[in-house]
């Protein structure tokens, strides 16, 4: 019987590799975005895991909240690096050095 | 709640909802060259929604009458403070940026409605009385401020700064959103008094998790250690009117909606999040101090100074008491009028045609030179470091006291020995002003409405900001009594 731990695990698994992905991430620019996309779907995981446990909408509806702005987040975050490969003519991390830090 | 009323609560916000958005076709339809006008419009609409809030701060509105849209929404004079500093901070952001960009041939005509959104999600933020409502005001605000950093689209640094802060909030918001997916797997409501009564005997692990995970989030939005690291290359990437917005805005609805998840929501277990809130305080107040030492731009220098003063801040909410609350709430207004004043200074650097300089170096025998600027940022800086007879002493001297009073003797020491450190590289610019031999680089001009918002601010980090000590402490008290605690 699969059980809300099993769910709780797995989103928590899923976090861990978004985070990773962006930290231990050398290479491209756009795998950070997938690595947020990811962070983002763990958490909608355990929002729709908690609702049907608890038998309380407020997770899916607070689920339907977050697809919304991550898709707001994924356009912003597109746009801004076309306006960065525009200045630059890359998207490698290592290259994000313009300014120390 | 009636629905007629649940709108009359959200009255600010709807304005600057309305006006945005009209904006936004006024914008699709003229063009850049509307700019101008749109920025006027959006300052009015500020102005607008500032005068709707005041009543509810006069008035200390509090208890359940606040609540609006079946307790999602809390209109409380907490919230109200913070929308006053937060409007005014983007007022006088939209009344700098014009000059700038024009400057640079770059005014855009989405800028004003762009910080009209963003204050619009912090608006929100402040007033969240639900974890739903919290998310979609910060996301508001932050995707609103992404763009905002990058809007000088052919100049490297603001791309890399949008950039930067665009990976950085987005790791913020999920670490967030996912401390908030625990919060209400474990405690079984997105609402803060929900959560209150869920976690009133004691945390859960997965309790204690979602909130370490949400206080984390949100000492990113505040750039707090250990989580500044952004901090300094936004800063400095952004243009300068932008910064001057991050750098006092976002801060005060991020730090009113931290105050009002650890005291409204996990109010009765103060102990598990106190010892979160001083570290971060210590760190900040020591990594802001010790980072700014050795900084060669001025803007880069201020982002550590934010960072140090971020520390002060939390020291007011480390106490768990209303009176910290309060304390926190003083700071943060004259954390507002010092910022927007040491930013206006920084726009008003400007070599013999008329380009911004921000390097140290540059400041060099400004009192020769410019003496009226550089009076101005000699009080602006003695009053950051907290000097006695200026106002930013105020602010330091009420979150100690509050911190004594909460029996935090130890926290309140190091911070006053870890100030002293601070205000070594603010007098170092003082010195560098004074008595460096003269740069003969700042000969530029500066605008009426620059000077203007200077001397405001000035006039009230000067010795007469003392006259507002009552008034302010008043009404930061009865801000910080309309909060529902639950202790």
């Amino acid at each position: 019987m699969i059980g809300i731990e099993h769910y709780v695990v797995v989103s928590s698994i899923i976090f861990v590799i978004g985070v990773l992905g962006i930290f231990l991430n050398r290479k491209n620019i756009i795998i950070i975005l997938m690595a947020i996309e990811l962070i983002l779907l763990s958490v909608n995981l355990n929002l729709v895991a908690f609702s049907a446990y608890l038998g309380d909408l407020t997770g899916q509806i607070f689920a339907m909240f977050v697809l919304t702005v991550a898709a707001a987040e994924a356009a912003i975050g597109l746009a801004i690096l076309v306006i960065y490969f525009r200045n630059r003519g890359t998207i490698a991390v290592d290259d994000v050095n313009r300014m120390k830090g | 709640m009636d629905y007629a009323v649940s709108l009359s609560l959200i009255a600010p916000e709807i304005i600057l909802g309305v006006s945005g958005l009209l904006l936004l076709l006024v914008a699709a339809w003229g063009g850049d060259k509307g700019a101008r006008v749109i920025s006027i419009a959006a300052t009015i609409a500020l102005g607008g929604a500032f005068a709707l809030v005041a009543p509810a701060v006069c008035g200390g509105w509090s208890g359940p009458d606040t609540l609006a849209f079946g307790g999602q929404f809390r209109a409380d004079a907490f919230a109200g403070l913070a929308k006053l500093m937060i409007f005014a901070a983007a007022g006088a952001a939209l009344i700098v940026a014009p000059r700038f960009f024009e400057r640079l041939g770059a005014m855009r005509a989405e800028f004003p409605i762009l910080v009209l959104f963003a204050t619009l999600g912090m608006s929100i933020m402040v007033s969240a009385a639900d974890l739903i409502t919290l998310y979609i005001g910060l996301e508001l605000n932050s995707l609103a401020a992404y763009v905002l950093a990058a809007i000088l689209r052919d100049d490297e640094r603001s791309a890399e700064a949008g950039l930067k802060y665009f990976v950085l909030g987005g790791l913020a918001s999920g670490i967030l959103l996912f401390g908030m997916s625990l919060t209400y797997g474990f405690a079984g409501t997105t609402n803060f008094g929900g959560i209150a009564v869920a976690v009133s005997d004691g945390l859960s692990t997965g309790q204690l998790f979602g909130l370490t995970f949400v206080l984390a989030g949100l000492a990113f939005k505040i750039s707090a250690a250990p989580f500044h690291m952004w901090t300094p290359d936004v800063y400095e990437g952004a243009p300068t009117p932008v910064t001057m917005f991050f750098a006092s805005a976002p801060k005060v609805a991020a730090i009113a909606l931290l105050a009002r998840v650890s005291l409204e929501a996990f109010g009765s277990q103060s102990l598990a999040w106190q010892q979160i809130v001083i570290f971060a305080a210590l760190l900040s107040i020591v990594i802001g101090a010790l980072g700014a030492i050795g900084q060669q731009n001025v803007k880069r220098l201020l982002a550590y100074s934010s960072i140090n003063n971020v520390g002060f801040i939390l020291i007011g909410l480390a106490t768990g008491t209303l009176a910290g609350a309060s304390a926190m709430m003083v700071y943060l207004a004259i954390y507002v009028v010092m910022t927007v004043g040491s930013f206006v200074a920084v726009l008003l650097m400007r070599d013999a045609e008329g380009n911004p300089v921000e390097g140290i170096s540059d400041l060099a025998g400004l009192s020769t030179t410019r003496p009226a600027l550089a009076w101005a940022l000699m009080a602006l800086m003695f009053s950051l470091a907290g000097i006695p007879p200026l106002f930013g002493f105020w602010g330091k001297f009420v979150v100690f006291q509050a911190a004594v009073q909460a029996d935090l003797i130890v926290l309140a020491a190091i911070g006053i020995a870890a100030s002293v450190i601070g205000a070594f590289y603010y007098i170092k610019i003082v010195k560098v002003m004074f008595f460096d031999e003269p740069a003969g680089t700042v000969t530029g001009k500066g605008d009426a409405p620059h000077w203007a918002l200077l001397l405001i601010c000035g006039v009230l980090v000067s010795p007469l900001g003392y006259l507002l000590t009552g008034w302010l402490g008043g009404l930061a008290d009865m801000a910080a009594a309309s909060l529902a605690v639950a202790f």
